[in-house]
This record gives C-alpha cells, sequence and structure tokens, in this order.
C-alpha cells in the first residue's frame, strides 16, 4: 500500500453554473493523516467529501490523489474506499459476503480474500457474525460491518461521511477511539466528514471547518480551539460556545466597553483593538468567580437565569446585553436560578474580532495550557 | 368473548370462501359426473369415475395444449421480467434528459386498451409470417408498462448509497443491476412473474387470433373447442378440462404465495 496525499486545489462546485455550493476549497491532505471536514448542515462538507469519492462532478479546480490528476476519473479507479452514514450494507448478502464484496468485484482470488475477510473480521470482533444478514445485526454492528468492508480493500484513502450519527452516545464514544486506532493502526489516509464538534476535536489531526462552502479554518483541532479565526469558528468549536458580544472601544480611557457595567481595560501596547466597534470573545470556562481580593472595578454581578450541573462540572447561563452568557466551571456548584453571582474575567483570556471583517485581532494568551513532563520521576 | 369473536370471525370466512370457491368446486365435482347426474342438477357425483378426465385426453391433444400454453405463459414471463427490469432500471438509475417526460408517456400507454392495439399487432406478426409460431404468441407482451412501473416504485426504494457504494467498489452498470438491484428486488420480480405467468396463461383472444393450427395452440383455446365441438356440449368433459387447466396455475399461486411471503418480511436496510 502505497501512501498518497490528496491536494484539492480550487475547488469549486455549482449546481446551476450560477451560484457555487463549495468555492476556492485549497487544501493538502497529508497521507496517513486523519483529516477531518466539520461544519454546520447545508455548508457543503458532504458534497466536498462526494467529490474526492468521484461521486458528484467537480465543476472547477483540480483534484489531485498521490501526484495524478483524478477530476474525470471513476470512482473506482480513485483507489479509496468509503463508509456512508447509512452504512448502504447490501441487504441480500451475509456479513462475509458484504465485506468481500470489493475484493470479488476486483477479481482478488478466493485465499487471498477469505485470509482478508477472516483478519478484518477478527480486527472489529466479526467473526461469529459473518454468516449473518445485515438485519440481523445491531446498528454498532452494522457500522463495524461497513468500516470492515472499507477497509478490507487495503485503499490508501478512506472516507467516511459521518459513519456515527446512527448510533446511541455510549457506543458513539467507543467507536471514535476505535476508529482512530484502527486509522493508525493501518496508516491510511482518512477522510472523516461530521458535523459533531467533538468528534472533531477528539479524532483528527487536522480539522478544516466549513461554513456556506467555504474554508473557514484549517489546523490542528487544540490551535483551532484557542485561536479561532473568526466569530463562527468561536462559537462553533467548543462546548458551550465561546461567549461574544459587541463592545465599543474608547480611546480617553483605554477601555471596551461591553454595557453599563463591564468594561475592559485595555494596556496601551493594544490600543490598536480601541475602535469604534469590536466582538469580544470568552470561553466559558474563564469566566471566574470574583474573591474577596478581586479589585471593586474588575468585578461585575449577574443573575443566574438558568444552571446545569453535569457531575463533574456546571454550567450556567446569565444575560449580557439580551445574549445569552454561558460559564463553566469545574466541580460541583450550589448555584440556583435567579442568584446574583459576582464574576471577573482576566483581560488574557479575551478574544477581539474585527467586527468588518470578522477576522480575530487578539487570541487569547492565557488559555490554561498546561505542560505535562516529559520524564515521569517518582 | 374473545373465543365467542374468534368463532363469528372464522364461522364468517368460512361461508365467504365457499361462496367465492363455489364454481371451481362445482366444477370439480361435475367432472367426474356423467351426463345424467349433470342434467339432474346434482351437487354430488353418484361415484367418483375418471371417465370425463380420459375422455378429454382422448378428445382433444390436451398434453400438446398444456406444453404449449407452458411455453408460451414462461417466455412471456421470462420476457417480461428482462424487459421491464432493464426499462425501470434506465429510469432509476441512469439520469437522462426528459427522463420524467419518457417514463409518464410510457405509463399513460396503460390507458389504451389492448385490443386496440390488436389489430396493428396482428398486421405486423402476420407481415413478419409469425402465425403459428411461439414468438408471434409472446413477443407483443415483453414491453409492459405495468410491470415497468412496478419495479420502477421498487427500484426506487433501494437507498442511492447502495449504488454509490457499488460505483466505488467498481462494479460496472450491468453489474450494479444484475448483482445488486436484482437480488434486492425479488419480490417485486416474483409478483410480476406471477402476475405475467398467470395473464399468458388465462389469454385468450390473441392466441385465438394469431393460431390456425394445433401445432401451437394454448389449453384456454382447447377448452373453446370442447364447448363447440358437439351439438350437445358434455358439460362433464369440459370441466374435466377445466380442472386439469386450473392445477398448474393453483400450484403456481401457491408456490408463488410462499416466495412473496418470505419476500415481504424481509426487512430492509437499516
Amino acid at each position: 500500500m502505497s501512501l498518497k496525499r490528496v491536494e484539492l486545489i480550487d475547488i469549486s462546485k455549482s449546481y446551476d453554473k450560477q451560484s457555487n455550493v463549495i468555492s476556492n476549497i485549497n487544501v493538502t491532505i497529508e497521507p496517513g493523516e486523519f483529516f477531518v471536514l466539520v461544519g454546520p448542515s447545508g455548508c457543503g462538507k458532504s458534497t466536498m467529501l462526494r467529490m474526492i469519492a468521484g461521486l458528484e462532478d467537480i465543476t472547477g479546480g483540480t483534484l489531485k490523489i498521490g501526484d495524478t490528476e483524478v477530476n474525470d476519473l471513476p470512482p473506482s479507479k480513485r483507489d479509496l474506499s468509503m463508509v456512508f452514514q447509512n452504512y448502504a450494507l447490501y441487504p441480500h448478502l451475509t456479513v462475509e459476503e458484504n465485506i468481500q464484496f470489493g475484493l470479488h468485484v476486483k477479481k482478488i482470488d478466493k485465499k487471498e480474500r477469505a485470509k482478508r475477510t477472516s483478519e478484518v473480521a477478527a480486527m472489529l470482533g466479526l467473526t461469529e457474525y459473518l454468516k449473518r444478514k445485515p438485519r440481523e445485526l445491531s446498528g454498532g454492528q452494522r457500522q463495524r460491518v461497513a468500516l470492515a468492508r472499507a477497509i478490507v480493500n487495503e485503499a490508501p484513502i478512506c472516507l467516511m461521511d459521518e459513519p456515527l450519527s446512527n448510533l446511541d452516545a455510549k457506543l458513539r464514544a467507543h467507536m471514535r477511539s476505535e476508529i482512530r486506532q484502527i486509522q493508525r493502526r493501518l496508516g491510511i489516509t482518512m477522510i472523516y466528514v461530521t458535523h459533531d464538534q467533538i468528534e472533531a476535536m477528539t479524532m483528527g489531526d487536522r480539522i478544516m471547518i466549513l461554513h456556506e462552502g467555504s474554508i473557514q479554518q484549517i489546523g490542528k483541532p487544540i490551535d483551532i480551539y484557542n485561536n479561532p479565526a473568526n466569530p463562527f469558528v468561536a462559537t462553533f468549536i467548543g462546548s458551550p460556545p465561546m461567549n461574544l458580544a459587541s463592545g465599543v472601544g474608547d480611546n480617553l480611557t483605554s477601555t471596551i466597553r461591553l454595557n453599563d457595567s463591564i468594561l475592559i481595560p485595555v494596556p496601551t501596547v493594544d490600543a490598536h483593538f480601541l475602535t469604534e466597534r469590536v466582538i469580544v470573545g470568552i470561553r466559558p470556562e474563564h469566566i471566574k468567580a470574583a474573591t474577596k481580593e478581586t479589585e471593586e472595578k474588575d468585578k461585575f454581578v449577574v443573575e443566574v437565569s438558568n444552571v446545569e450541573i453535569l457531575g463533574n462540572e456546571t454550567i450556567f447561563t446569565f444575560l449580557l446585553n439580551e445574549e445569552s452568557w454561558q460559564v463553566k466551571w469545574s466541580g460541583q456548584w450550589q448555584i440556583e436560578i435567579g442568584d446574583k453571582i459576582p464574576l471577573m474575567m482576566n483581560y488574557e483570556s479575551f478574544c477581539f474580532f474585527n467586527s468588518e471583517t470578522k477576522e480575530i485581532m487578539k487570541t487569547p494568551s492565557d488559555v490554561e495550557n498546561h505542560v505535562f513532563g516529559k520524564e515521569v520521576f517518582v | 368473548m374473545r373465543l365467542w369473536k374468534k368463532l363469528v370471525l372464522y364461522f364468517l370466512l368460512i361461508i365467504t370462501s365457499l361462496i367465492l370457491f363455489f364454481p371451481i368446486i362445482y366444477a370439480f365435482m361435475i367432472s367426474f359426473m356423467t351426463g345424467g347426474e349433470i342434467l339432474s342438477g346434482k351437487l354430488l357425483p353418484s361415484t367418483f369415475s375418471l371417465d370425463n378426465y380420459v375422455k378429454v385426453f382422448e378428445r382433444l391433444p390436451l398434453f400438446n395444449y398444456l406444453i404449449n400454453s407452458f411455453v408460451v405463459s414462461l417466455g412471456v414471463m421470462l420476457g417480461q421480467l428482462v424487459v421491464c427490469s432493464l426499462a425501470a432500471y434506465a429510469f432509476v438509475f441512469i439520469p437522462f434528459k426528459g427522463r420524467d417526460f419518457i417514463f409518464f408517456l410510457f405509463i399513460s400507454t396503460m390507458m389504451i386498451p389492448w385490443e386496440a392495439t390488436m389489430i396493428p399487432n396482428f398486421f405486423t406478426i402476420q407481415k413478419l409470417d409469425w402465425i403459428n409460431t411461439y414468438q408471434g404468441m409472446t413477443l407483443p407482451f415483453f414491453a409492459l408498462a405495468f410491470g415497468t412501473f412496478l419495479l420502477r416504485q421498487h427500484f426506487k426504494t433501494i437507498p442511492k448509497e447502495l449504488h454509490e457504494a457499488s460505483q466505488i467498489a467498481g462494479l460496472s452498470k450491468f453489474g450494479f443491476f444484475f448483482r445488486v438491484v436484482l437480488p434486492v428486488s425479488k419480490t417485486s420480480l416474483v409478483t410480476l412473474g406471477a402476475y405475467g405467468f398467470l395473464t399468458t396463461w388465462n389469454m385468450y383472444l390473441w392466441p385465438l387470433l394469431v393460431t390456425t393450427n394445433n401445432s401451437v395452440r394454448t389449453v384456454q383455446i382447447g377448452l373453446k373447442q370442447l364447448q363447440s365441438q358437439e351439438v350437445a356440449t358434455e358439460w362433464g368433459v369440459v370441466m374435466a378440462g377445466v380442472i386439469v387447466v386450473i392445477i398448474p396455475t393453483l400450484l403456481l399461486l401457491f408456490l408463488g404465495q410462499k416466495q412473496l411471503q418470505k419476500g415481504l418480511t424481509q426487512g430492509a436496510l437499516k
């Protein structure tokens, strides 16, 4: 199996030859990489995957797999495998026949077929179900069969279109790590489509966030979390999403005003952020409880409108300029709806976005990034 | 209370099925009666003699007719399955311009009564010199709008992901048709097959038109011949013929039903 990179150069897609549903996609997916396409429904992520697979025509740009341009190659010549959202198992064939289907078509000899099937079945724990029909399997087992069918081909590139969305939450979490492990073990290039930002964050080596057919940001999950390129990414990645509000910069007092009680003091080195309008963002976990030591000017009091206690963390909501903001603290906090809570926010934790271009101007410098020593001392 | 309800239900079912089945039961009984017994209006024969059955086979080449009927019915059935499934495949899986328009045009031919097309069809068969041939009796029925419609509806329920998965696996268009679409649509194919077989088996007018001798005649014409051969129709012999003709139909129905039920209980995807 030779590893191949997938290169998208100026890819665009149009159904009516007038407006593009996808435009200006430029990205190179490295060999052996787990690459996640993520975005809200209708953002064009599935269309993009289907263009890579060859199931949709590419109306503009070049798609390269390895060093060859594959725009006009049929799906079977692109040397890839694909897992579909509804699994697309052949209902009239047994699990074994389903797994072997592609090998059969490629006229691989019987011995090799049986060998590969039993290997893959063992890897995915399907050995005892080989003689069953798909309808006799549970959702999770069908999912495994679909996975087995994709990897048995030993194609260097595997495409997945929301493969976990039909599973329950517990099984989904389990399959996330299983798919990740299989991908690492086989070293295949994985292109994975999902609308679930948790899947994107936990599985991807790199993720690409799409919105309305254009790239919002590409990067490592943690970099995207820490340095979102624009307010869309900031609210899409992370749960609960980043809190956003529009602020007014004031050069005289060197502050950004969110409302009557919240003024953010801006250091003189950052004076260029003091524009008339600026979008201010802060992650829910960066809003702290004010303590006795907190200076009065940094403190602000909010009224709690909703509380969720999740066992190991507590999320509560308050209203700021009619936007609901959320705060996430670890541990269990006895907070009731209607309570007035004094809070504080560090200047280092804020994101500022340009209100015109929506581009990020200031990234948070204090992200509570802890480095754990590589060496362990006993 | 529940038992009582059940009793009533079964009683009604038995009564209605008897009413429905009466003509066949009566024909079955008559086939064992002598001429005198029939005229006296008896419901049950005094003895179950097989004389009438022997006479039927003596008087007519009934065995040849049965074989002819089988060949023609099977031929039409297979022809319909091939033509209709291919047409339905094209209407569902191959996108082309004006596909829906052509399909509705195709479907609208269902509104033209078959009898209206009989005369042009007859001339075609005559000019081809296909009178008294199997192809003359079968070929005009291969393209069936109803069958195409039935199969198209079933093919449309096949998820498009199956098509895409097989494209990625490298299956050709025909490979997909043969190895995925047909096996998945077994139920509809059996239904259409049974329908095609039975309608052809019961067909009377067309076989009568395109046959001039006994070489390819079918059983239905044979039955008519039994009635008109003599001045006074021997109903016992006619009914014996009817019973012989019905048997294959019933057999097919029983076998087909089992297959149909099996097909219907087969779960769909997901």
